[in-house]
């Protein structure tokens, strides 16, 4: 069953879905429920013609579809019955019923939500009264194929506790891709600061400074006094480790991540150094030559090995903001390839 | 009117209880405190005004409160209405008139927005007023977009010229060109395709659609629907599709899904296009022209 708000790509996903298990050699049927919106049910049924998969669609109520459907769909020996339903606001309360009835109908293995990858706050709000009122097993992110950041889509893999199990790339019918936490891996390394800032950056808790930051994340003036007060706010959150165990993906990750490489000490390594920087140093990292790391290693009780290896760290958190803020990795999408 | 000013009470009623109604609890003292100026940047950014937007706002505020000594709470909040509606107050071009008299909007946005469902809103309210209105159906790619579009129209008694499914937009906007000038239409309201704002191909594809209607002699306005629960990348998206064909007017759908609706302020602001009309709910009903002065009374009433 899948769920969302007006204009996310439930229907469009359902035949993405049902063309993904048919590759597989299954056999999926399709539901239209959706009897509000103009031309809903002709839009599965066009889409189940292309991809040649039963679209079933006869009733005047959202129920009394589902109960045909389901008697039809045993008849013809299906595997899988994907229902689309029409988008509704989560503040809808009538709506809102109406789905957790048919629920009930329906009995379904999976509720999928499916939300738009561009989508701002509002949707982290709505997913979380969908996980409330209605009750979900998994996500569908559509719209990858954008530029979108998709900071709100990864809070909504936070709020709601469900896993992301596809992504959308496209209109067409074929471009569904199984979404693999592996291979977030490659990027994830060094990327955890990125992604706690623009989750932060979108969460409610210190909405200004966050705005602050993805100002300067915009216009790529992120200086290492930004870079200390990102790693505070990680610090403040709690330990960074359990904070990426709530991003998809990321819980098999850190455990290969030596756990030392978060701790406090090597946390208070790091403000040490940056504070023993004169603020010119911590604007401009690239002034600071060997006589300046001497001395910044004396100053904060380590070696210029540490004071490199600091600054390589912070030159790539810098390489992907701007790559970010520039669109070159055309934003989330790029994490998941 | 009392009914218009209702659906804008209606689609920002959620962003006043969420946000902007903490700012009007400010308002409620004798003085501003320093604590209480950054409680109201925090409100404004919280509310998607964006950072940028906040800050010219509040620096304009206060300099008018220092220079006319303003410091009672009421005065303030008067300023800070004032400076909001003259942010809002956004003077849109007039499309210069054509030899055919007829007026072509071109509606355009990323996919999913509400630009169909805003096209039956805006040729209802335009039949209301007494124009003859018709409708293309360029929308030839989304698995029955046309369907959709039709069952508008015999809602609404308005034509909808179509073609068969995967035909040339241009093609299709051609003949209902065609078609509006021979029944003297007042208005030919042009459906696309959603497309991201990102896809070089298709917003080349919209170019060549507005030249199908630049070279029939008729004016060509651009109309973008966003999707107010986007947040900050509507402002992305109204940059590239202002580029490309060039925007006039903004029609921001979805508003009562919101509970940030401070993401006016910020377009208005930063794109300097009009918003010129607001989408409430899902019947045609359920839309009306923005109106800067109403919708910052009702934000704190
Ligand atoms: N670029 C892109 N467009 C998509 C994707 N998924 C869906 N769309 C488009 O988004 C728009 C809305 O998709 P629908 O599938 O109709 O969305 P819906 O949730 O069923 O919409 P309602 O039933 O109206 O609430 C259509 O134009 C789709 O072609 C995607 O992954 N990428
Ligand atoms: N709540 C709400 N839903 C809307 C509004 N405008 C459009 N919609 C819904 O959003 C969905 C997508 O709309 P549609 O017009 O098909 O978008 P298009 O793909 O841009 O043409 C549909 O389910 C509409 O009913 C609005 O102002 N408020
Ligand atoms: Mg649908
Ligand atoms: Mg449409």
């Amino acid at each position: 069953m899948l769920v969302g708000l007006q204009g996310s790509g439930k229907t469009t996903t359902a035949a993405k879905l049902a063309l993904h298990l048919k590759q597989k050699g299954q056999r999926p049927f399709m539901v239209a429920t959706d009897v509000r919106r103009p031309a809903a049910i002709a839009q599965l049924t066009t889409l189940g013609q292309q991809i040649d998969i039963p679209v079933y669609g006869e009733g005047n109520s959202p129920q009394v579809i589902a109960k045909g459907a389901l008697k039809r769909a045993k008849e013809w020996g299906a595997h899988w019955v994907i229902v689309d339903t029409g988008g509704r606001l989560h503040i809808d309360e009538p709506l809102m019923s109406e789905l957790s009835e048919l629920k009930k109908e329906l009995r379904p293995n999976d509720v999928l939500l499916v939300a738009d990858a561009m989508t701002g706050q509002d949707a982290v709000r709505a997913a979380e009264e969908f996980q409330a009122k209605v009750g979900l097993t998994g996500l569908i992110l559509t719209k990858l194929d954008g530029d979108a950041r998709g900071g709100a889509a990864l809070s909504i893999r936070s709020v709601t506790g469900v896993p992301i199990k596809f992504i959308g790339t496209g209109e067409k019918t074929d471009s569904l891709e199984p979404f693999y936490p592996d291979r977030l891996a490659s990027r994830i390394l060094g990327m955890g600061d990125v992604l706690t800032l623009i989750e932060k950056a979108e969460a409610t808790m210190d909405a200004k400074r966050a705005q602050e930051l993805e100002e300067k994340m915009r216009r790529a003036t992120f200086d290492l006094e930004d870079f200390l007060e990102q790693l505070r706010q990680v610090k403040k959150m709690g330990s960074l480790t359990q904070w990426l165990d709530m991003l998809p993906g990321f819980s098999s990750l850190t455990r290969r991540i030596p756990q030392e490489a978060f701790d406090d000490k090597a946390m208070k390594k790091v403000e040490a150094i940056i504070l023993s920087m004169t603020p010119r140093e911590r604007h401009m990292p690239q002034i600071i030559d060997g006589s300046r790391r001497r001395r910044i290693a004396r100053g904060s009780g380590t070696t210029p090995q540490d004071i490199n290896q600091l600054l390589n760290q912070f030159r790539q958190a810098q390489k992907l903001m701007k790559d970010l803020s520039r669109g070159r990795q055309r934003g989330l999408l790029s994490l998941f390839r | 009117m009392i009914d218009l000013w209702k659906k804008t009470e209606q689609g920002i009623r959620r962003t006043k209880d969420a946000w902007l109604g903490r700012m009007s609890r400010l308002f409620e003292g004798e003085a501003l405190e320093q604590e209480a100026w950054e409680e109201l940047e925090e409100a404004l950014i919280a509310a998607d005004v964006g950072l940028d937007t906040t800050q010219k706002l509040l620096t304009q505020v206060k300099e008018k409160a220092r220079r006319q000594a303003l410091t009672n709470t009421s005065q303030l909040r008067q300023t800070l209405m004032t400076e909001m509606i003259s942010i809002l107050q956004v003077d849109g071009q007039r499309a210069a008139s054509t030899p055919s008299g007829l007026a072509v909007i071109l509606v355009v946005g990323v996919n999913g927005v509400g630009k169909t469902t805003s096209i039956a809103k805006l040729a209802y309210a335009l039949r209301q007023e007494g124009k003859g209105v018709i409708i293309a159906a360029g929308d030839t790619f989304r698995a029955a977009a046309i369907d959709q579009l039709k069952v508008w129209g015999q809602r609404l008694g308005v034509t909808v010229i179509a073609n068969r499914p995967g035909a040339d937009p241009g093609a299709v906007v051609f003949d209902a060109i065609t078609a509006a000038k021979a029944r003297g239409a007042d208005v030919l309201i042009v459906d696309t395709a959603g497309r991201l704002h990102t896809k070089y191909h298709l917003m080349e594809e919209l170019k060549k659609i507005q030249r199908v209607v630049t070279r029939a002699e008729a004016s060509c306005q651009g109309l973008l629907v966003l999707d107010a629960t986007t947040g900050q990348n509507g402002l992305i998206q109204a940059r590239h599709f202002a580029e490309t064909v060039g925007i006039d007017g903004i029609f921001l759908a979805k508003l009562d899904g919101t509970a940030k609706g401070g993401i006016v302020l910020a377009i208005c602001d930063q794109l300097n296009i009009p918003i010129l009309y607001i989408g409430t709910g899902e019947g045609v009903e359920d839309m009306a022209p923005f109106d800067a002065q109403r919708f910052v009374e009702v934000l704190f009433s």
